[in-house]
């Protein structure tokens, strides 16, 4: 018992535990810095990674939507709205597809629910709203998106394919 | 340009002697306040950067050069916020005590020598000057926290007042015990007893000394582990809560400029001040300012170390510490350091 006051206190006045702080912050001191420079250097993110929304083109630039709102059905948030309509040629297309991303959950069901490929989450992480009505996709926005964004969704969707 | 040097020889001789004396004094103020101001800044960023090498991350980055502006763009950022005064506060006090805890940090470098016969005022009670000058330090902090009038000041100026009061005294003693060795008060000739390479300091014969007034000295200053009085997790800022702007970057300067003047206390009194640690080697061993920058320097990164490694004391336990060991420690050694001093135990003694 008085041994082991004894040690006890000659290891509190020698500072041996606190030493071996420092011993512990010093290695670090000396670690290689993991830190991702932000705007400059990006984390890597995965090919299913869901991001910004996009509606997708055939490659002869026919839309690939066919209004059959299976996204809208299976959208738990109930941010997807649609309207079809019967286009001049006969076939069946959406005359509004708005997204609202103050609803969205990012869950990625509409990708999944979507035949033929048409709507899909992107990668896209870097986009703002500076005023209420902005958070509101129409199916221009999303087109537009779609068109800018194509060769990247492919190569993701090529990259996934194996695991579908 | 001999002509221009002529002439301003000249200038130099047909002001009056007063006026020579107070141009020269007041350089010779700025020579020694603008530096430490500047390297106060310079230290926030070093505390940064250490701390977050520590924590693996880089820290401050972004502005000027790895971030090297970065205390610049603080210091403007504070400056163009506005200064709050409390509505009830005293406003002359309040106004006054950051100018009161800011002014001795810098004063007391009047007798710091930075080489030999190298101080600003070459004081033969330098040390007792120092410790007169810090002491006054503790009104900046019990004024500030008065003139508030809010509690919470209060209470964190009374906090920080009687921590710093309780390891004062055992400063104080570790200080003595540098007396009884150097039989001096005077800071140049306290370094000139040390002289030669670096087993004649007295860091060796006086090492519990060493430990109690470095730890003193860092609970002096309210820095990590012994920061209960601003202890940001819990009661943010302790005496200066009603601060804002530039009078609590003052507060903040203040607090930094006394990290800096006690490390340089610390390798004067006990780590050879200007000496070289390899006297008798010729050219490495001449004594310079650049020795005494580089102990200053060394103590000031253990200071980050321990802020980056320690949790905060409880305040018991600090007011335990202070008055339950470091002052029965150092009592018991300065005994033991008389006993030295009586058989004369070379090389420090004899």
């Amino acid at each position: 018992m008085l041994k082991l006051r004894l040690k006890e206190w000659i290891n509190s006045f020698l500072l041996l535990e606190l030493l071996k702080g420092m011993g512990v912050t010093g290695r670090y001191f000396l670690k290689t810095k993991i830190t991702v420079q932000y705007p400059e250097e990006q984390a890597p993110k995965s090919p299913r990674y869901r991001g910004l929304h996009a509606l997708r083109r055939y490659p002869n630039g026919e839309e690939r939507c066919i209004a059959c709102k299976l996204c809208e059905v299976v959208c738990p948030a109930l941010a997807i709205t649609i309207d079809s309509e019967r286009r001049e040629d006969g076939t069946r297309r959406t005359k509004r597809y708005d997204i609202d991303l103050f609803k969205c959950i990012y869950c990625g069901f509409c990708e999944e629910a979507c035949p033929v490929d048409s709507i899909v989450e992107t990668r896209v992480t870097e986009f703002h709203f500076e005023e209420r009505g902005q958070q509101l996709m129409t199916k221009d926005k999303l087109i537009a998106i779609g068109d800018r964004y194509e060769k990247m969704i492919a190569a993701d969707k090529a990259a996934d394919s194996a695991y579908r | 340009m001999q002509h221009f040097a002529g002439y301003f020889v000249s200038a130099w001789g047909a002001i009056p002697a007063w006026v020579q004396y107070l141009l020269f004094t007041l350089g010779k103020i700025l020579a020694i306040a603008v530096p430490v101001i500047l390297s106060v800044a310079y230290l926030t960023y070093a505390e940064r950067k250490v701390i977050g090498y520590m924590q693996s991350r880089i820290g401050p980055n972004r502005v000027g050069f790895r971030g090297l502006l970065q205390p610049f763009a603080d210091v403007i950022k504070l400056m163009m916020k506005e200064v709050v005064f409390p509505a009830n506060a005293n406003r002359y006090l309040f106004f006054i005590a950051p100018v009161l805890s800011m002014m001795p940090a810098i004063a007391a470098w009047v007798v710091v020598p930075f080489f030999p016969n190298g101080s600003a005022a070459n004081v033969n009670a330098g040390l007792l000057l120092i410790l007169a000058l810090t002491s006054l330090g503790i009104y900046g902090i019990i004024i500030s926290g008065w003139a508030s009038n809010s509690k919470y000041a209060f209470l964190g100026a009374m906090r920080s007042a009687a921590q710093m009061v309780a390891y004062e005294i055992a400063m104080g003693f570790a200080i003595v015990g540098v007396l009884m060795a150097a039989q001096t008060l005077n800071l140049g000739q306290i370094i000139q007893h040390q002289s030669g390479a670096f087993w004649h300091w007295y860091f060796i014969p006086l090492a519990p000394l060493v430990v109690v007034y470095f730890v003193s000295a860092v609970a002096e200053t309210n820095r990590l582990p012994f920061d209960v009085a601003e202890g940001e997790s819990e009661i943010v800022a302790g005496f200066h809560v009603e601060y804002s702007g530039m009078a609590f970057a003052v507060f903040f300067l203040a607090e930094y400029a006394n990290m800096i003047l006690v490390s340089a206390l610390a390798s004067i009194m006990f780590f050879g001040g200007w000496l070289s640690p390899f006297e008798g080697i010729p050219y490495i061993g001449a004594p310079s300012a650049g020795w005494l920058f580089l102990k200053i320097g060394i103590l000031l990164f253990l200071m980050l170390w321990f802020r980056a490694t320690f949790p905060r004391y409880r305040y018991d336990q600090i007011m335990r510490l202070g008055w339950k060991v470091f002052i029965p420690v150092t009592l018991v050694w300065i005994f033991v350091e008389g006993a030295f001093l009586i058989v004369h135990l070379p090389p420090w003694f004899s």
